[in-house]
């Protein structure tokens, strides 16, 4: 097996063992190229099918192309698409940079609380219609507590400290001191009533594995993250107040793939366009500890 | 990094101070894996400091740097050599964190232990050599490290050497080399050196090169653990798909493969995939699908093999080597939840044989229990018989690890199949028959009372509705004929008897149990019980019977799948008129005289 088909077993068989063994479970999607990835590998797990809902959290300063993009792929591919958003934050503007809110706050309010509250149900959920065609409120108000997430263990500190199988208490804490032993593809799938857990079927790619693996299947990205004709492409996608996008020309998967192996990104971190990263020392372990993905 | 260049995990393990971080720091250093100007960084550092400069430093400096965003892990480090790339997995040697380092180590292929020449073998240089014996990782090599301290005498690596050996032997790890270094000095770590002019050896760096990358796993019998069995009707797919990952071995298309322990038997049809070239073969690694050429009811869990190779162990009983590190210590009064494979079972400590203490070195034969962080040789048992291998003939099947109070807390390797004459469940009727104070009343008074005989009558089938309506159809008919006969469907004890049992795969198991024991009371007070049961397989059944006795079991069943390995009393079909059928179960009960010949 090359490295690639290694990577995608794993994933692959973590996922089953997720839908296996958590009745209510959910896969968030982010409209990145690594929870795209991990949406395409559902599909190989479940033989073309996805069947669990794909959470969004729609912070509206997500770029246009994103949401057009994702709407796209659902009707697609016929897919239970769940949107859940902090609609008070929004009106009441406690956002960057329209309110007095930093970058880590505004995180922690559009994502973190909007996640948090969309997972248990206690605010409103938007799900797609596939017949008629648009997003109408969800009638399920019931907790999810299996949460399938795109992190990677090489994006940044924090993120190599997580398992396959994360638990998170009531309150989506993480005790990073005291993990769960995974072994012999075995993984921590019992659960106290009340906790729940997070499952990174994408722990062990890299950034250039995503892009390699985008490749050789033909996944279909956002446009975003290739050079338009003006010397700029995204690699890393978020919200626009946020998110910068790098120099670069590189127009296409192949590009892409060329410019991590041997040009100037080759030793650049992925995340460094993204400013709510540089605020403080542990920015994202903080945000992390808090629920964030 | 190209994608198409092989890749290793090594693991460098050892006790705690004897050099790990300075080993790895050295070699990322004098391999230029180091990203640009950070050993001079880390130097002037040091300097500023008024610090001797130390290669452990360039590991801390990398995970500094790791939280402000660049790519380096802590617990891995990368660098390639001509040959190939590594990930070198960096284990922690406090016990505090043996979960980490098991979790670390459980990936890797290769694993080097790093013993201080001057402090000598410590407790967790053996634990950890116990660990790497256990995590069944192959090639091994020795690191004799901080030479400089004691001179590059030969005779301390010698004595190290032939102790440290002979304490592996005994575990059955053989390795492939002893290397006397100094971390610190780069002595035998990326070049030979004239300090060690007694030493011929490899380097460090050559022994990663020299690690094989075999994978026994295609020579080996075909095990397919069904992880999960799917029918995605509602999309419109009626595929019936065996979903799982290939463990060892290979099977294609039209292979006749049998699950186990249910034993029913079947062929390939297809191997499916989504986005994947059609494929008709398949070997280890794989994580597949496939359908087969006739249906046959299995739940998740079983383990496929194929008919013509070596068969899987089957067993409610084995004999294995556990590591045990949850908080609270394995007991024999406490059930645990066993994960081998895809089987999840319940689990039973039976008895320890014996305990190896890491820090005597010495093993201890009285131990009722299993503390943390001991290695303990016991005698496990599951209520119902399970698929597994011996780990020295097909590792990934036998091995498992064991929950206790939703945590993996043991992992262990099976080493011998035991016959299961004195099932715990067999003790349990003995020493609970032994307890019951029957009432005056006889048996035999109750049935010259009563006008029949006392029985357990269990309807088993795959079809739950013709099941159900065949059972209530027997107890309208007994009790028209003023028999005292009472059905109860099991899914009525959920809310009630069974309502406190947590909903999880092992719970069947506690149903199950509940249920027999009820009708031993049932049967006891003189009637005729009447159950019915979907998915039940011919352990249920044993079990059912066994929690019965002293009374008895009558099993009949209703549909052309049937019990394996087990001869029901009497076989009905689902399509059956519920007369005939019903008729055919009163003849029944005639003929085992449970009812007279007049009556009915």
């Amino acid at each position: 097996m090359t490295h690639l088909e290694k990577l995608e077993a794993t994933s692959v068989h973590i996922l089953r063992e997720a839908y296996r063994e958590f009745k209510s479970l959910v896969m968030l999607w982010s409209i990145g190229k690594d929870s795209t990835v991990l949406l395409w590998l559902a599909r190989k797990a479940f033989f073309g099918h996805v069947p669990l809902p794909l959470v969004h959290i729609d912070t509206t300063f997500k770029i246009p192309e994103m949401i057009a993009y994702r709407d796209t792929l659902a009707r697609q591919w016929r897919l239970n698409m769940i949107v859940g958003k902090n609609t008070q934050a929004i009106a009441e503007k406690r956002t960057f940079p329209d309110g007095k809110l930093s970058r880590l706050e505004c995180c922690k309010v559009l994502k973190s609380e909007a996640l948090k509250h969309t997972l248990s149900g206690d605010w409103t959920r938007f799900r797609l219609d596939n017949k008629l065609g648009k997003y109408v409120e969800d009638t399920n108000k019931e907790p999810y507590t299996g949460v399938i997430v795109g992190a990677r263990a090489d994006e940044e500190g924090s993120r190599s400290k997580e398992r396959y199988f994360s638990p998170r208490d009531r309150d989506s804490e993480w005790d990073i001191g005291d993990q769960p032993p995974e072994l012999w593809g075995q993984y921590k799938t019992d659960f106290a009533p009340g906790t729940h857990v997070r499952v990174h079927p994408l722990l062990d790619w890299t950034e250039l594995d995503i892009w390699e693996y985008i490749g050789k299947e033909h996944i279909p990205v956002v446009p975003l993250y290739f050079n338009q004709g003006d010397g700029k492409r995204y690699r890393s996608l978020g919200c626009w107040p946020c998110t910068a996008p790098v120099e670069s020309t590189a127009g296409n998967v192949q590009e892409v793939i060329e410019e991590l192996k041997t040009g100037k990104f080759s030793n650049i971190a992925e995340r460094s366009g993204r400013e709510q990263d540089k605020e403080d020392g542990g920015g994202l372990e903080t945000l992390r500890r808090g629920g964030y993905m | 990094m190209s994608a198409e260049m092989e890749q290793v995990n090594v693991v460098v393990v050892g006790h705690v101070d004897h050099g790990k971080s300075t080993l790895i720091g050295r070699l990322l250093a004098d391999t230029q894996s180091l990203p640009q100007g950070k050993l001079d960084q880390v130097r002037a550092m040091c300097a500023r400091n008024a610090k001797p400069f130390e290669y452990a430093f360039l590991l801390d400096a990398l995970k500094d740097e790791q939280s402000q965003g660049i790519t380096i892990d802590t617990a891995r480090c990368f660098f390639k050599t001509a040959k190939r790339r590594y990930i070198i997995i960096d284990a922690p040697g406090h016990i505090e964190f043996l979960k980490n380092m098991i979790t670390g180590a459980a990936r890797a292929d290769a694993a080097f232990i790093v013993i201080d020449a001057e402090e000598g073998i410590k407790e967790n240089s053996r634990r950890h050599g116990y660990m790497v014996s256990m995590l069944g990782i192959g090639q091994v090599s020795v690191l004799v490290n901080k030479m400089d301290l004691v001179g590059y005498r030969k005779e301390v690596f010698d004595e190290i050497k032939s102790e440290y050996a002979d304490f592996l032997g005994r575990l059955n790890v053989h390795p492939v080399s002893f290397i006397p270094i100094s971390a610190f000095k780069g002595v035998n770590v990326a070049s030979t050196s004239e300090r060690t002019p007694w030493y011929r050896g490899r380097t460090v760096l050559e022994q990663f090169d020299a690690f094989e990358k075999g994978d026994e796993r295609i020579s080996l019998p075909f095990r397919f653990p069904v992880q999960d069995i799917y029918k995605f009707t509602e999309d419109g797919d009626a595929r019936r798909i065996f979903a799982g990952t290939v463990e060892t071995g290979k099977v294609k298309t039209g292979d006749e493969i049998v699950f186990l322990p249910s034993g029913k038997r079947s062929r390939i049809g297809t191997i499916e995939g989504f986005n994947a070239p059609g494929r008709t073969t398949v070997g280890p690694g794989a994580a597949v699908g496939f359908t087969l050429q006739a249906q046959v009811y299995v739940k998740p869990g079983e383990l496929m093999a194929k008919a013509s190779e070596a068969q899987p162990h089957v067993s409610s009983r084995f004999r294995a080597n556990l590591f045990w590190m949850g908080r609270n210590p394995m007991i024999r009064e406490k059930k645990y939840k066993l994960k081998l494979g895809a089987a999840r079972a319940s689990l039973r400590l039976i008895d320890v044989i014996n305990v190896l203490d890491a820090s005597e070195l010495s093993s201890v034969t009285n131990k009722k229990q299993v503390d943390r962080h001991d290695v303990a040789e016991c005698i496990l048992e599951t209520p119902k018989p399970i698929a597994f291998d011996l780990v020295h003939q097909v590792k990934p099947t036998g091995r498992f690890v064991v929950v206790d109070a939703n945590e993996i807390a043991g992992a262990g390797i099976v080493l011998e199949s035991i016959a299961d004459e004195n099932s715990t469940l067999k003790h349990h009727v003995r020493d609970r028959e032994f307890a019951w104070k029957g009432s005056a009343i006889s048996a035999d008074e109750r049935t010259g009372a009563y006008g029949h005989g006392a029985k357990f009558v269990v309807f088993a089938g795959a079809d739950a509705a013709r099941t159900e309506a065949m059972a209530m159809a027997l107890e309208k008919r007994l009790f028209d004929g003023k028999f005292k006969a009472y059905y109860l469907r099991p899914d009525s004890l959920m809310k009630g008897l069974d309502a406190d049992i947590e909903p999880d795969e092992v719970a069947r198991e506690e149903h199950i149990r509940r249920l027999g024991e009820l009708a031993r009371i049932l049967t006891g007070s003189g009637q005729i019980f009447i159950t019915s049961l979907t998915e039940a397989d011919e352990y249920d059944v044993r079990i059912l019977e066994l929690l019965n006795k002293p009374n008895e079991i009558i099993v009949i069943n209703t549909g052309a799948e049937g019990l394996k390995n087990y001869v029901a009393a009497l076989n009905l079909s689902e399509w059956m008129d519920l007369n005939e059928a019903v008729d055919r179960a009163c003849a029944l009960l005639r003929e085992k005289k449970v009812i007279l010949e007049y009556q009915i």
